[in-house]
């Protein structure tokens, strides 16, 4: 099922495939792909099938089709879908089917997208290789030894397995791009407020993302465009009219100016950044100017952003205490053991990890030299970006420090972990529309991602470098 | 810190998170090397907005019944969710 979204479309205009045929095919493959991956929690056929019979209705009566007509989704589970479990591949919510629809949930339906699954991804999506799902881990396709990445691993492999046409995923410091670079495909976090939040379970309010993943730089523009905009169910949302991102990708990149962070470089001796150069060159062969430029604060951005990051992971989970979302500890006589030995039970190692720094850098006489601090060096991260803007169009770098690493190396030691967020977390601070497009793979066959950095709002550039570049590798 | 979160942990727990939180830590302290001295706190990412235009338009939503609010409660019991008695008689 290695079809795109145009594919698609041509197969139910030319009447080849009904929307029912695809849909029931990609299922039925999805579900026969899955124990080679683990991507997939849960199946959603009815629903599925129900969207699809409304599409083959609208083609019956000769009405114009959405953007998405047909179009085999998966969505990562921490996204909710209103009667269809939804678990954020934690033992808390194992049982847990939401009362409404995400805002993207409802508007990808309305452009005719078919959701057939939910994806497995790191429990709360925390963490940065889906080994911390209460589920199992996801294998990456490309190799099942190794991480597809995280945490929206399973959206990644399912789309790099072709089990899905598409897949959304969620980013807080890299959780769509870091996947998308380990299994071969292309993900994208759009501008923070650029796609509605309400109904994304909440890990880091101030940086969480929804966004896009698919096998073409195209389809993953189709499906931004059809999710973003204003949300009167979320206020972080914004107005800023919503491109039509695919009428604009023509190839030409002419002129561009592009910047190379040298504090993202220095350190990159591996094959990843051999690739990088590579693709570089490519750039400046179809017109770009590409210079170096300079992102001072880059160095402070792991301990920033997971200060922020948990703190405020801290306060979101504090609403899983056994009175409202499904579980409760059996053996607790008072309030106070209820939600301790709820939560005790329920969270996995890296949540507890990630509630207790947040805790601390929250709590009193930490606050100012922890919290604050960070929002600080924050800023000077924000405004590192905003001088390189001055100068350039976009931002061309690494997207991690090395390939997909093998199930079980780092899962013992969280400070490796956290330290492969690097080249992702800044983005996400300064809120900048980031993606990974795939440049290459490596000698062991392992695929590599070059992210693309752009100004806020500015996700039609990132789309056209992109896209430029892809075509060079067809 | 685990009472503070709320969060029952076994004694092989407290043990590993008290060296992962320690070593994380020591990291975070490298954030003392940068001046920041003028700099305001970014507490979030703004954009350029009219005035009003992130408040929602005035009119009534029906809210999320009784019923399914509660779908998902543990112990849910005449239209509340039910917890251990807090308050001694």
């Amino acid at each position: 099922m290695l079809l795109t979204i145009p594919e698609v479309r041509d197969a139910l205009l030319s009447k080849r495939a009904s929307a029912t045929e695809i849909t029931t095919a990609a299922l039925q493959h999805a579900e026969a792909e899955n124990p080679k991956t683990n991507a997939y929690l849960h199946f959603a056929p009815e629903r599925a099938l129900a969207a699809a019979r409304k599409v083959d209705e609208q083609i019956a009566r000769g009405e114009e089709l959405g953007p998405l007509a047909g179009v085999p989704i998966a969505v990562k589970d921490v996204i909710l879908t209103k009667g269809l479990t939804t678990t954020c591949a934690s033992r808390l919510l194992v049982n847990y089917i939401p009362p409404y629809d995400a805002t993207a949930i409802t508007r990808l339906e309305q452009a005719g997208g078919v959701i057939i699954g939910k994806t497995n991804c790191d429990e709360f999506a925390m963490g940065s290789s889906n080994e911390n799902s209460a589920f199992g881990p996801v294998r990456n396709p490309i190799d099942p030894t190794r991480v597809p990445g995280g945490t929206s691993g399973g959206s990644a492999a399912a789309v790099a397995q072709g089990t899905a046409v598409v897949a959304l995923g969620s980013d807080t410091g890299g959780s769509i791009r870091q996947p998308a670079s380990f299994c071969g495909v292309v993900g994208v976090c759009p501008t923070y407020g650029r796609v509605s939040r309400y109904g994304l379970t909440a890990h880091a309010s101030s940086l969480d993302h929804i966004g896009p993943l698919s096998r073409t730089v195209r389809d993953s523009a189709t499906l931004l465009a059809a999710i973003s905009g204003r949300d009167a169910c979320d206020s972080t949302s914004a107005a800023a009219p919503v491109p039509d991102y695919t009428a604009l990708l023509d190839g030409n990149v002419k002129g561009l100016k592009l910047g190379l962070p040298r504090e993202y470089l220095k350190d990159l001796t591996s094959e990843t950044g051999g690739l990088i150069s590579h693709a570089v060159e490519v750039l400046k062969s179809l017109g770009c100017e590409v210079r170096e430029i300079s992102l001072p604060a880059t160095d402070y951005a792991i301990a920033t952003y997971y200060i922020i990051s948990t703190a405020e992971a801290s306060s979101n989970l504090a609403r899983f205490d056994g009175v409202r979302y499904t579980s409760r500890s059996a053996q607790s006589d008072t309030l106070a053991d209820l939600y301790r030995n709820t939560r005790g039970e329920g969270f996995g190692a890296e949540c507890k990890r990630r509630i207790m720094l947040g805790t601390y850098v929250l709590s009193h006489g930490y606050y100012d030299a922890y919290y604050v601090k960070a929002q600080k060096v924050r800023s000077l991260i924000t405004q590192d970006f905003a001088r390189a803007f001055q100068e350039v169009d976009a931002i061309v770098a690494p997207v991690s420090p090395f390939p997909a690493f093998k199930i079980g190396e780092k899962v013992d030691d969280p400070i490796a972990m956290y330290l492969s967020d690097i080249y992702t977390i800044t983005g996400s601070l300064a809120g900048i529309p980031c993606m990974s497009v795939p440049c290459g793979t490596t000698t062991d066959g392992l695929p590599v991602g070059m992210q693309i950095l752009t100004r806020h709002f500015d996700e039609t550039t990132m789309f056209r470098l992109a896209d430029a570049f892809e075509r060079t590798r067809k | 810190m685990a009472g503070l979160s709320n969060l029952e942990l076994t004694d092989a727990e407290v043990a590993k998170f008290q060296g992962d939180l320690n070593g994380i830590l020591e990291h975070m302290d490298r954030l003392k090397e940068i001046d920041t001295k003028g700099v305001e706190p970014m507490a979030q990412v703004l954009f350029d907005e009219g005035e009003g235009e992130t408040l929602r338009h005035d009119i009534v939503i029906l809210p999320l019944s009784n019923e399914a609010a509660l779908a998902n409660a543990p112990q849910p019991g005449n239209g509340y969710f039910k917890v251990p008695k807090v308050i001694e008689r």
